[in-house]
């Protein structure tokens, strides 16, 4: 295919070569992309919170909230990163079994997976999963229930400046509220093949 | 004189498809345009400046292509050209052979529609998934799909239920909620099952080497979180000089195509998993297609090029919503459509010359385009392309100009017909034996005709204020 990589190239070359000149990059000022309301703001955990309702998103702002939803929801078993076990187990009630790892064999027996993101998209409501933060992809994406735990010093304001900390890990993924579909008759669905219920835990 | 093709698609829609189109189309729309102007100032400015710089992309792939080469080797990624289709799908198959792969799972790729790579692999014995649900029951059904982000805008849940039916899926049910629930179920063991991932790419930044892909499912994200190998399949102009437009380009790529302000899984990929990730492929490969798009580049309709597939002058094209999507015959039905795939098909090309035809020229394609792409000057061209090559489809639905030029140019002649036309009033013009007139009227009645009229009254008027002499000046 070596050979097509040259005739590709050539082509184009031969495609662009009568151009009298070429369109230039134009320049732009980042305000022009942020969002009315997002302009200003100072409060990104407030600004997050609000907007992750929009998308039907659950932020969720202590421990012991997030226990008593999953004591009333009936989640009793799923996956929890053993880095954040530590801190969070002691908080839940025994019959609440936390597992340390995801065996893909048994996906179905996952009714949650808690993961840690490395941040979150006030704006937008979005959280920020990557490969060095996020334990298991897997695991925050096939259970019923996700929930991020979302450190509240690593949210940005804008969607801008979420590009602009990209950085380097070699996945990067925003989730923005619960997987969906509306492919049947224009009906929203939520739950399609990630989370149903995407709840983001935000700590200190 | 014939029908063009695609009125005769749309007289052949049952009225249900019809409505479904319709509705889905004009919701669709109505979502866009509040959401835009909700929530930006000047979102017209977005637009065109979106527009410049996918042109500029555009007109200086021959630096940004080696470019983004370099970068997805220094990420680790595998790079494949395919010139052809065949290629293309060729390439796939020989990374799947190296592999002993058996399973893929496919999440929602254009350009392997275009290939017609699940039948590629097939006849070889790959196992090949869909994975989007549109997709996946289109794929069930053996049918194509209608719209670019609603592949099963032309079905009703009664007819999904009765292809789950058919299928295996449960007996029949056709609770949208349901149905979705069993997708759910079936295909997450597809995705762990499978070998290989294959999807397509949104974007790809030249300055990163990262490929960006949006779902809302979560169907690339399972293929990428279950698979231990990524093939993404990537025309040759979805690239991005920087990681910065992605800010500007993925605020218009949702809110343009669903009436959302960001997609809800939106992926960063820059090459296999992390060392410290034990989900994900451990080996990248991406394909870059070419597949008739150099052709494109070359000829006066290369702005079509900056095209992001959000669907949205499908969603405000009066002719589609009448139409559908099959009506275009090919993997990209609507205005751009229109545009992309005659060009696309290249010896092809006077078989699919009806296309540019398919318009009002309304403009409205051009009006909500989030890269501007000014469409009906695009399809005005390609109707003269056809015209050049004498295309038989260009002609269908035209009447002969010849006799018109004649008469137009010759002021009597032109005065005779005018007044002469009147006997139009008298005739059963349905019955007038001439093909074209029966053609336009079976679906529009005819005005009265006023030929002349105007003539007169000008006329008149000149005699009136001759009569009434220059007292105000
Ligand atoms: S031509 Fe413009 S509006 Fe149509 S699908 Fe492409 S980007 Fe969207």
């Amino acid at each position: 295919m070596s050979n097509d990589r040259e005739a590709i190239l050539g082509r184009v070359r031969q495609a662009l070569a009568p151009l009298p000149k070429r369109a230039e990059a134009p320049d732009w000022e980042r305000e022009l992309v942020v969002m009315r309301n997002a302009r200003g703001a100072v409060d990104a955990a407030a600004l997050f919170t609000e907007r992750l309702k929009l998308v039907n998103g659950t932020p969720i702002s202590s421990l012991a909230e997030l226990v008593a939803l999953f004591v009333s929801s009936g989640w009793r078993r799923g996956y929890c990163d053993p880095a954040l076990a530590a801190r969070l187990r002691p908080a839940f009630p025994p019959e609440i079994v936390f597992e340390s790892d995801f065996d893909r064999t048994r996906v179905d027996d996952y009714q949650f997976g808690i993961t840690a993101a490395v941040g979150a998209i006030a704006e937008t409501g979005t959280v920020i999963l990557n490969d060095a933060a996020t334990s298991r992809r897997l695991a925050a994406l096939a259970p019923w229930v996700h929930v991020a735990v979302v450190p509240r010093s690593r949210i940005h304001i804008d969607l801008p400046e979420a590009v602009a900390a990209l950085g380097s890990d070699p996945n990067i993924i925003w989730c923005t509220g619960p997987s969906k579909t509306a492919d049947v008759e224009g009906i929203l669905i939520e739950g399609v093949h990630g989370p149903g219920v995407q709840i983001a835990l935000l700590v200190d | 004189m014939k029908f063009q093709q695609i009125d005769e698609y749309a007289a052949r829609l049952r009225p249900e498809t019809k409505a479904a189109v319709h509705g889905g189309s004009k919701a669709g729309h109505e979502k866009r345009t509040k959401v835009l102007f909700d929530h930006y100032i000047d979102p017209d400015q977005l637009r065109k400046i979106a527009g410049e710089i996918k042109q500029h992309v555009v007109e200086n792939l021959d630096t940004y292509l080696p470019a983004v080469e370099a970068k997805l080797r220094a990420n680790g990624v595998h790079v494949h050209w395919a010139a052809t289709a065949e290629a293309a799908n060729q390439a796939v198959y020989s990374i799947l052979q190296a592999r002993g792969a058996k399973r893929m799972v496919k999440a929602k790729t254009m350009v392997s529609e275009e290939t017609e790579l699940g039948r590629f692999l097939e006849e070889r014995g790959i196992e090949c998934v869909e994975t989007d649900l549109g997709e996946f029951i289109v794929q069930i059904d053996g049918d194509h799909p209608s719209h670019i982000v609603k592949p099963i805008i032309h079905k009703n849940r009664r007819e999904i239920a009765t292809s789950f039916e058919r299928h295996g899926l449960g007996a029949y049910n056709d609770d949208p909620e349901t149905i979705t629930r069993r997708a759910r179920v079936h295909l997450r063991h597809k995705y762990l099952e499978a070998d290989v991932g294959l999807t397509g790419a949104n974007f790809v930044v030249a300055e990163s080497g990262r490929l960006v892909l949006v779902t809302n499912e979560g169907n690339s994200r399972f293929c990428l979180a279950a698979t231990k190998c990524h093939i993404a399949m990537v025309g040759i102009e979805k690239i991005l000089p920087k990681d910065r437009d992605l800010g500007l380009l993925l605020n218009l790529l949702a809110r343009s195509g669903t009436g959302q302000q960001l997609t809800v899984y939106t992926e960063f990929i820059a090459g296999p998993r992390g060392p410290a990730q034990p989900d994900g492929p451990e080996e990248m490969h991406v394909v870059f297609v070419d597949n008739g798009r150099t052709d494109v580049l070359a000829s006066e309709c290369r702005d079509i090029l900056r095209c992001i597939r959000c669907g949205a002058c499908l969603n405000v094209c009066p002719v589609y919503r009448q139409a559908s999507g099959h009506a275009y015959r090919s993997v990209y039905p609507g205005p751009v459509g229109a545009v992309l795939s005659p060009l696309l098909a290249g010896e092809r090309f006077p078989a699919m010359a009806d296309l540019p035809k398919a318009s009002s020229l309304c403009g409205a394609c051009n009006e909500v385009c989030p890269v501007n792409i000014p469409i009906p000057d695009l399809l005005l061209r390609l109707r003269e392309k056809g015209k050049r090559e004498g295309s038989e489809a260009a002609a269908a639905g035209t009447p002969a100009m010849g006799g018109w030029a004649v008469m137009a140019s010759q002021p009597f002649a032109w005065k005779a017909a005018l007044a002469g036309g009147r006997i139009m009033n008298l005739l059963p013009t349905k019955y007038v034996p001439v093909a074209a007139l029966q053609a336009w009227q079976s679906r529009r009645t005819l005005p009265t005709w006023r030929g002349g009229a105007f003539r007169s009254w000008l006329h008149d008027r000149r005699k009136e204020r001759a009569g009434s002499g220059s007292a105000a000046s």
